[in-house]
């Protein structure tokens, strides 16, 4: 575990109102991991999640992703940092005025890729989450689970080095749940990290890898290749 | 990257324009009313302008010269005013033409001109018309005139009479009153300019606000700001673009059918002949400020969500 590629070192963060929403948080994720963070709602995940993607930042202590302390990113870094993120959440947030063609090319127009390379890669993410056939649609025209999929289509075909996944099965039933987990998974195969929290136990059970457990703001337990234990 | 990513903000700006259809048109309707307002202010603006310009010119004083003053010493004296930075324009009328212009307004008075013809000499004596560049300037030339009239010991008494005392009354109120409008026109034009901007700034930051949640997910995919921004800047600016050629045509059979009634109500100032011969104008005004409009308020809404 040498390849360490998001690194929080003694987090704390405290909310504008005063609440503790991670307290002195330790966690180191490597390159190629799968990891699952499951705890109650107010645990701090999204917290967690949020610091990846420098939307939030610690109140003490520090965060790196890739090695850069998002502290100190300027505009241009952020910007390029969360190109290397790609995020999926609970709500699916598709941009509703263009159809599931734009909304994945739109992720590679602003990585600055060529007409050519938009070309080619967005039918072969939709093709990795089976949409082919549904890419004029718009999102409102689309089921949870196909939107779902649209928007891990968007997170993975600028080719992140990390997959941050927000509640991602919260909104769906067990069949797209079970769908979305899959793609997930052949997604970490190909040699992407994926971070995803959840409070699904079947997610964590068919997931079957590291598992990490929160409970107000602290991280209660590390599980190499762990149960949904709460 | 550049060149690709200016074609990327123009397309996805001229798709969502067509995409919001809804939106679009309402937006538009509001902003050609705003335009609608600023044009028929360009339209008043000159009709006004014209309106006094004509009164002005009716508006002159007279000096009346001695039948007996020799027609040298007042071309001399023509001159002189002539070089007076406060003076526009001075007509010599001579005796001769004095008397023309006489027999020709009476000339369905038979009286008149008998009794005219019983004189052997010609009665009336030459004048100078002098008009001034502004009213309020005709004090200083009465002035000037009535220091000519007092003549002094050994010289002879050109100027029978002046009329800039029986005028200046309303010589006076006429100065005031250009003052008045003018002033009052420009306060106007400032309010009901501010207050259609207002609106236009509101209404396109209302059908932004829907898209509120669009650009926070933009923003987290990593798009920076000038290309979030960018497609509603082109959006914004092809209402303006629109709102603008359709109120620049609008004017078109408005300015026709109040022609008639613009030439009763201004005298010489006839609506279509403006329109015509001021296309170019109104067209920089018209779609200029609605392109410009659009932009800066597309500009400053996208803004506020973005959180800089």
């Amino acid at each position: 575990m040498s390849d360490s590629l998001i690194k929080f070192e003694k987090v704390t963060k405290i909310h504008n109102g005063g609440t503790v929403a991670l307290d002195s948080v330790d966690l180191d994720i490597s390159n190629g991991e799968f990891v699952s963070i499951v705890g109650h709602s107010g645990a701090g995940k999204s917290t967690l999640l949020k610091m990846v993607l420098a939307e939030l930042y610690p109140t003490q202590g520090a965060v790196y992703v890739d090695k850069d302390d998002t502290r100190h990113l300027s505009k241009k870094e952020l910007v390029q940092l969360r190109r290397r993120v790609g995020t999926i959440f609970q709500n699916f947030r598709l941009i509703e005025s263009k159809t599931v063609y734009e909304n994945i090319a739109f992720a590679l127009e602003v990585a600055g890729m060529s007409d050519e390379e938009i070309e080619a890669d967005v039918p072969h993410v939709l093709g990795l989450v089976d949409l082919q056939d549904k890419a004029e649609y718009f999102p409102k025209e689309l089921s949870g689970g196909e939107q779902q999929r649209v928007a891990i289509a968007r997170a993975i075909v600028i080719q992140p080095s990390v997959l941050v996944a927000d509640e991602p099965t919260g909104n769906l039933d067990p069949i797209n749940t079970y769908e979305v987990v899959q793609i997930l998974k052949k997604i970490n195969d190909l040699g992407t990290t994926v971070v995803l929290t959840t409070h699904n136990k079947g997610v964590i059970d068919s997931v079957g890898s590291r598992v990490v457990t929160m409970d107000g703001g602290k991280i209660v337990r590390d599980d190499k290749s762990g149960q949904y234990m709460l | 990257m550049l060149k690709s990513g200016i074609k990327r903000v123009v397309r996805s700006g001229v798709v969502g324009f067509f995409r919001n259809a809804f939106v679009s048109v309402s937006t538009m309707l509001v902003m050609m009313i705003t335009l609608f307002v600023i044009g028929v202010l360009l339209f008043m603006n000159a009709a006004l302008t014209s309106t006094l310009e004509q009164v002005r010119e009716k508006v002159d004083i007279n000096a009346y010269f001695l039948t007996s003053a020799p027609e040298k010493q007042i071309l001399e004296l023509k001159s002189s005013i002539e070089q007076m930075p406060e003076v526009e324009r001075v007509e010599y009328i001579s005796r001769e033409k004095a008397l023309e212009r006489f027999k020709a307004r009476h000339k369905n008075d038979q009286l008149t001109l008998q009794a005219l013809e019983e004189l052997d000499e010609n009665p009336l004596g030459a004048s100078l018309a002098i008009q001034a560049k502004d009213p309020s300037q005709y004090a200083v030339i009465a002035k000037f005139l009535e220091d000519k009239t007092a003549v002094g010991e050994g010289e002879q008494q050109l100027i029978e009479n002046i009329n800039y005392s029986q005028n200046k009354v309303v010589i006076e109120r006429l100065s005031n009153l250009t003052k008045a409008i003018e002033k009052a026109g420009v306060i106007f034009t400032i309010f009901l300019t501010v207050a259609s901007i207002m609106i236009v700034f509101n209404t396109i930051r209302l059908a932004i606000y829907t898209n509120k949640d669009e650009i926070e997910v933009m923003q987290l995919v990593g798009a920076s700001n000038w290309f979030i921004n960018g497609p509603y800047i082109i959006e914004g600016m092809l209402y303006g673009l629109v709102a603008g050629l359709v109120t620049l045509f609008i004017f078109y059979p408005l300015s026709i059918y109040m022609s008639s009634s613009t030439e009763v109500l201004f005298g010489a100032f006839n609506s279509f002949t403006f329109y015509i011969n001021n296309f170019g104008m109104l067209f920089k005004y018209l779609v200029g400020s609605g392109v410009g409009l659009g932009a800066v308020s597309s500009y400053l809404a996208v803004r506020r969500y973005l959180g800089v």
